[in-house]
């Protein structure tokens, strides 16, 4: 497998000549990987999927393509398929012409093409719509004319631009396990563009998280969850409880972390020395109540809210004067004395808590 | 099951239709008389006017009135041999009480219409008929001129009888009813008003032809460019909109004449010789021009109404999946604007063809049109009925291009904005 399918090598990317959307890229996508490029908007990830297809041009560097520099050759023979946020289906043609239209342009004889579109719609099991213009289809049966049209042709690299933006909730989940099993099943590359953090975490091999114009982590989405490198890409990515304070002591792979009047006992991932500033981040679910003594972070707080969710109860706590500190509580017969203004025990893992960058 | 046990009652027993459209009467009247006004409006100034043109143009009772007793004793006569002497006598008894009220002159000037040569004889027989006796008009009629013992010249009196004629429509096709009472045309050299229609055809043609060449492009640049500067692009579209026809027609003489702006230009850089200064106006050059620039806008807004709809990520699309530019303009971005081509089109096809002040002033004796030789028949010949008949028969024209049009394209499909 080709490890740089993609590669993004040190690209600029600036609309106005002031401001740059995309500050030094480097980025590689391996061949048959479904990489995912999620960050808020404004991030500069939409931009860099534009270049990839050829409707921006990188102000600065250049973008490979399986070994080719493909900043001069035009959209139409870079032989990507692409998604478009708003399916951009041709609204005058049936859903056969829409798919047989890349199979046209590119001259493969009729009864060639017909197997082709037969076989990208039953991918998306819409046998049998072939006949319907795009009008007369639902979101969802929309979305998926629209993937099958971009698998039609068999590229080697598909492009989505927030395919399931405007389907609502369910009908969204449900597309992101076919879009993913259509993925397996053919091992086409992907690259994904999402502002849902969720989405991103379903679908992807690899998730870049940008913000600012840069990549902030790219990792497998356990990795971003579990490890995020900074404080960005920790709030971003799922819920985070964090506290402010100041490097204390650092020794033997853990470190003390003074906040206002006590102290936090973390593992330094971007603090390297005494005195720096920092924030620690802590998942929701590592902190527990009721700790038992083999924790090495024993802390008490008031409880100042509990918001029932039926498996779990999220409590909020304060606690170390972070009147945010969030706790999510399995509903079981243990743990049914959670009562509002009761002082409460809680406990984690110095590994878990991670003092990064102070933002 | 009978279809009263089917039948839904409200609560309160009524049935559910009848209490719905109690419901929704007083919000029926209401939205009428909110609409009555206008209905009025254009019930006053567009149906009555057409209606009275119609009316117009195929009046002829002017004769019938005055010979009405000639007409009753005409009904009997087969229209081979001369008439009898029923027949002459009413027509003496017509005629002596038009000569009484001085009418007879209208009478010879009618007739003539039909057939040359009633004039004189008409004349003649007022002089005469003066003195006639009683009894055996026939003879005595047929002594004042021989034209009157002619069979002919009573038929030609016999075609006036309808009250009703459809002959102005067919003098607007440069055709006649002949004494046998074919339909037949006129002489060759006298046929002006089929080389009118195929020039207001034409002309019409190649202006929508030309304002579709080149609305297009600046439609696209309207619906694609940035809101800053196509603001100011939709300016320069519309500010010869808000300028009046007049003005801009009289520019154009300032700029087409033989010593005016363009030809000076032509001159100066030497395209021209000074003493072969090319016309541009007063002919068909002149109507092309002017009209194009007059009738523009009307084709701009339509297109760009549309294309302001295409979303721009459809032509991405389309090159996404390997079209080139021009395929992917050719087959997604073009036919999704053709319903503003079609409304473009119909809307300056149809201006142009009734296009008036512009070819009257510009275009001279080779660049004008029908409407042109209408206004001359309203307000130089007094021929109103004529003028009528060639407004109908533009009325016509314009009502079956809409056929077409909807036919072809389908009228659901046009979009104006």
């Amino acid at each position: 497998m080709n490890k740089e399918f993609v590669k993004f090598d040190k690209v600029d990317k600036s609309y106005d000549g002031k401001i740059l959307v995309v500050k030094d890229l480097q980025l590689d996508i391996e061949e048959g990987e479904f990489v995912t490029m999620l960050g808020p908007s404004g991030s500069g990830k939409t931009t860099c999927l534009m270049m990839l297809a050829g409707f921006e041009t990188p102000t600065h560097g250049e973008i490979y393509l399986n070994g080719k520099a493909i900043s001069s050759i035009p959209p139409h023979k870079r032989g990507i398929g692409m998604v478009f946020q708003n399916y951009a289906l041709f609204p005058h043609m049936t859903v056969y012409e829409n798919l047989a239209f890349p199979l046209r342009v590119r001259k493969i004889p009729k009864d060639e093409a017909d197997k082709k579109i037969d076989k990208a719609l039953s991918m998306v099991s819409l046998q049998g719509f072939a006949d319907r213009m795009p009008g007369q289809l639902s979101g969802g049966q929309q979305q998926r004319v629209a993937v099958a049209r971009s698998l039609v042709f068999d590229p080697q690299l598909v492009l989505m631009d927030e395919p399931l933006g405007a389907l609502d909730k369910n009908l969204r989940e449900s597309m992101q396990y076919e879009i993913k099993h259509i993925h397996e099943s053919i091992g086409v590359t992907v690259v994904y563009v999402t502002h849902d953090q969720s989405e991103a975490l379903t679908m992807s091999n690899r998730i870049a998280v940008f913000n600012d114009g840069k990549v902030q982590q790219l990792s497998s989405p356990d990795e971003l969850y579990e490890k995020p490198v900074n404080s960005f890409v920790a709030e971003f990515i799922g819920e985070n409880n964090t506290f402010a304070g100041e490097v204390s002591d650092i020794s033997g792979g853990k470190c003390k972390v003074k906040i206002d009047n006590a102290e936090i006992l973390a593992n330094p991932i971007s603090v390297k020395s005494k005195g720096e500033k920092t924030k620690i981040s802590l998942r929701p679910e590592r902190a527990l109540i009721n700790p038992s003594n083999k924790m090495d972070n024993i802390h008490s707080g008031k409880i100042e809210e509990v918001i029932y969710h039926g498996d779990h109860t999220r409590v909020r706590i304060n606690l170390l004067g972070n009147n945010q500190f969030i706790l999510k509580v399995p509903n079981s017969s243990a743990n049914m004395d959670i009562k509002l203004g009761k002082d409460i025990k809680i406990g984690w893992n110095s590994d878990d808590a991670r003092a990064l960058d102070p933002k | 099951m009978s279809s009263e046990t089917n039948q839904i009652l409200t609560t309160d027993g009524i049935p559910l239709e009848v209490s719905l459209k109690k419901a929704e009467r007083r919000n029926k009247i209401k939205a009428f008389l909110l609409v009555a006004p206008l209905l009025l409006f254009l019930l006053i100034t567009y149906v009555f006017p057409i209606g009275d043109m119609l009316m117009r143009s195929i009046d002829d009772k002017m004769v019938t009135e005055m010979l009405p007793k000639t007409f009753k004793a005409m009904e009997k006569w087969d229209g081979k041999e001369l008439p009898e002497e029923e027949v002459f006598k009413a027509f003496y008894l017509d005629f002596r009480q038009l000569v009484d009220e001085k009418r007879e002159g209208k009478l010879s000037t009618q007739l003539n219409y039909t057939k040359n040569g009633f004039k004189s004889i008409i004349k003649k027989l007022r002089r005469k008929s003066k003195s006639f006796e009683e009894g055996n008009y026939k003879e005595q009629i047929m002594a004042v001129h021989k034209r009157w013992a002619d069979v002919e010249y009573w038929k030609a009196i016999k075609r006036r009888a309808p009250a009703i004629t459809g002959q102005k429509y067919l003098k607007g096709m440069d055709m006649y009813k002949n004494e046998s009472g074919e339909i037949v045309s006129v002489a060759e050299d006298r046929r002006i008003h089929r080389i009118l229609w195929l020039r207001t055809l034409e002309i019409a043609f190649f202006v929508t032809l030309f304002c579709f060449l080149m609305a297009y492009p600046i439609a696209h640049l309207l619906a694609t460019l940035p809101m800053k500067y196509s603001n100011l692009l939709m300016i320069c579209v519309l500010l010869p909109f808000w300028t009046s026809l007049l003005v801009r027609t009289a520019s154009w003489m300032i700029l087409l004449q033989q010593q005016g702006v363009v030809n000076d230009f032509f001159v100066w850089i030497g395209l021209v010789a000074d003493n072969a200064r090319p016309e541009m106006m007063y002919n068909k050059t002149g109507t092309y021009v002017a009209m194009t620039q007059i009738l523009l806008p009307f084709m701009v807004l339509p297109l760009y109404s549309v294309m302001k709809t295409i979303s721009p990520s459809l032509m991405r699309a389309g090159k996404s999946l390997g079209g080139t530019p021009i395929v992917a303009f050719w087959k997604v971005y073009f036919p999704l604007t053709i319903p503003g081509i079609g409304a473009g089109c119909l809307l300056c096809f149809i201006l142009a063809i009734g296009y008036y002040i512009t070819p009257a002033l510009v275009g001279g004796a080779s660049g004008t049109l029908i409407s042109n030789q209408i206004a001359f028949h309203m307000k130089s010949t007094l021929d109103w009925s004529f003028a009528s008949a060639m407004g109908l028969m533009l009325l016509t024209g314009v009502l079956a291009i809409y056929w077409v049009y909807n036919k072809l394209v389908g009228i659901d499909n046009i979009k104006l904005g």
